[in-house]
């Protein structure tokens, strides 16, 4: 029961964060309330006894992602950036996109003709107490199975860290000469 | 109510108890700690400036933090009327929340915990302790004044340098006790009788320095330097609103300090725990309070005022009351098995207290550092030399692991080895940044907006 409780204080937070972020007029707030869904995210993962995904989530997200979103907040006037992203045809855009997103989930819950997360399959349903730490279970496979994607995905963020770092660097040089 | 809603609720309440009763006791005391905490830094800056501090409210000053919390319970509540209210309230709540939550995983005692053996228990203390900034940069942000948002983006630009210097210092750590979980760490400990501190002494350091630019305090106070930028990103704030920012400042330093003992120094282990000739420590917490019972007692009659006389008592009271309560168990059979738990409470809180009493000695004594040489110490010394320590000690492992002999006396030679290559290292990176940054350093501030 208590794990009911739980999922739903988490989830009822997060859904009406995000509605509020959405419909915030103040950029920063929006920021606030999209900490708020993350946190409660990070709440459900905890709730299923994924601890290691729950301290990820909120040491990236929140504590990485969410400083970068803030500063650009903070140093950009959005309201004049806001300005230039205005045009003609947004309204019809807009509803086209919420169109197709709508018709996409109604179509997965006709076919289904199931609530999402109802009748998954479940492997091996072990009591939440007697589960396996899964920070070790997650580094074996991803030093072992996934290791080469692994390995991949970090050069790639090496590149892109190194290539920010030039971008940076050539536009001081000029700055200077 | 229905009798098996109230029935699960008796459960629930039987079986969390103690989470509870620990949780309670963390959010009620901790205030009061931070309180005596401010009341021991000044008395410590007095004393190292040859002056008394504190010394009309209580004796020398002891109801001092009480004081101070009414005054700033009645003070009136300033809002700037530019600011944005809603992240104005919000921040300095998310500033302290931060740094309460995170002490729920760690490890006052054997037993002593709220978040008992989560296996990720320092990740969660670091990660949500780290939450903090997110109330100093709203405050910032929302006070609506060119100091508050200086002060806001400096002490954000500072979290994110020294917290990757900060966990590159604890892997090493990690990597000797093999876990995650904070009572997993001290039991490493025990096990292979030694504190880390004396394999990983360049770690260590490390952390200390980062820990020091985390919590804002001096010499790299820039955030709130107060010659420049007035209070930094708490100039708006008065009142309550500052004691709460006050208090989650303090207690990120408890929650340093905690790391830092749990992490380095042995947790709740007494020194030499593993050595049964030494067993006399575990009466030393008992006999240290009555010592200090005995000295107010002897101090009580020097007093020049009859309250402070009366107050001195008091105090002498309280020490004897502790001594009395460490005492208990070792006679009353039945609840001999508090006597671990209390103990290891005792040395944890001595162990963060000298840590944090470093602290204080450390601001008393530097200068405060310039901005540009704050970054760069971060970025060109701390960070490279974290890595290569993180390296080293990976090689004294791996070495300790395939030798034959003696596993702890390998580890501990290799470990030496291993730190004079650091320390080259490090002699190597401090030269070539002074050769290459010795224009740059003498110019202005380019960071300060």
């Amino acid at each position: 029961m208590l794990d009911s409780i739980l999922f739903y204080f988490f989830a009822g937070v997060a859904v009406i964060s995000a509605v509020l972020m959405v419909t915030r007029r103040n950029a920063l707030h929006s920021a606030v309330f999209l900490i708020t869904t993350l946190m409660a995210t990070a709440g459900i993962f905890l709730q299923l006894r994924a601890e290691f995904l729950f301290i990820a989530q909120i040491i990236i997200y929140v504590g990485g992602i969410m400083v970068l979103f803030i500063f650009v907040i903070m140093l950009v006037r959005l309201d004049v950036a806001l300005h230039h992203i205005r045009f003609r045809m947004k309204n019809l855009v807009f509803t086209a996109v919420i169109a197709v997103l709508g018709a996409e989930a109604g179509a997965i819950l006709y076919y289904a003709r199931k609530l999402p997360g109802q009748g998954l399959f479940i492997q091996n349903i072990a009591p939440a107490e007697k589960l396996a730490p899964n920070s070790e279970k997650l580094a074996e496979s991803l030093f072992s199975n996934y290791l080469l994607p692994f390995e991949i995905a970090s050069v790639l963020l090496l590149v892109a860290m190194v290539g920010a770092v030039v971008m940076a660097k050539n536009k001081k040089r000029t700055e200077d000469s | 109510m229905t009798p098996s809603t109230l029935q699960s609720i008796l459960h629930f309440l039987q079986t969390w108890w103690v989470e509870l009763t620990c949780g309670v006791v963390i959010v009620a005391v901790v205030p009061l700690v931070a309180g005596y905490l401010v009341l021991m830094e000044r008395k410590l800056m007095a004393d190292m400036q040859a002056r008394l501090g504190p010394m009309r409210v209580g004796p020398h000053g002891l109801l001092q933090p009480i004081a101070d919390a009414v005054k700033l319970l009645i003070k009136e509540d300033i809002i700037p009327s530019e600011s944005d209210k809603f992240i104005f309230w919000l921040a300095p709540v998310v500033s302290m929340t931060a740094a309460l939550t995170s002490m729920g995983a760690i490890a006052f005692g054997p037993s002593f915990q709220v978040a008992r053996d989560i296996n990720i228990g320092i990740l969660f203390v670091l990660g949500v302790s780290s939450l903090g900034f997110l109330g100093i940069i709203l405050g910032g942000w929302a006070s609506n004044s060119h100091y508050s948002i200086i002060g806001a983006l400096r002490s954000t630009a500072q979290l994110v340098s020294y917290e990757t210097a900060g966990g590159l210092a604890i892997i090493s750590s990690l990597l000797l006790s093999g876990t995650l979980s904070v009572s997993g760490i001290v039991t490493a400990q025990q096990n292979q009788h030694v504190w880390f501190i004396f394999l990983a002494p360049v770690a260590f350091f490390i952390y200390l320095v980062a820990s020091i630019a985390e919590t804002n305090r001096a010499p790299f106070d820039l955030p709130e330097a107060e010659s420049e930028l007035v209070a930094g990103y708490m100039t708006e704030y008065s009142g309550f609103r500052w004691a709460l920012y006050f208090l989650g400042e303090y207690a990120n330093m408890i929650v340093v300090g905690s790391v830092a003992t749990t992490l380095f120094l042995g947790g709740w282990l007494r020194p030499f725990p593993n050595v049964h000739w030494l067993n006399w420590l575990d009466f030393l917490p008992g006999l240290f309070m009555l010592l200090l019972g005995a000295y107010c007692t002897y101090r009580a009659g020097k007093q020049p005022v009859k309250v402070q006389t009366a107050f001195m008592w008091g105090v002498a009271l309280c020490c004897f009351l502790v001594a009395l309560i460490f005492a208990v168990p070792w006679f009353v059979a039945p609840i001999k098995f508090v006597i671990p738990g209390l103990n290891g409470a005792f040395w944890f809180l001595l162990k963060v207290t000298a840590y944090i009493y470093l602290f204080m000695w450390v601001r008393f004594t530097l200068p405060r550092y310039r901005f540009d040489q704050l970054m760069h110490l971060g970025w060109y010394i701390l960070i490279p030399l974290a890595i290569v320590n993180v390296f080293a000690v990976g090689i004294a492992m791996l070495i300790a692991a395939n030798s034959t002999w003696n596993h702890a006396l390998v580890l501990a030679l290799a470990t030496i080895a291993t730190t004079i290559v650091t320390l080259v290292c490090a002699i190597f990176l401090v030269r070539w940044h002074d050769r290459h940054t010795e224009s740059a350093s003498l110019a202005p501030d380019s960071y300060v907006g």
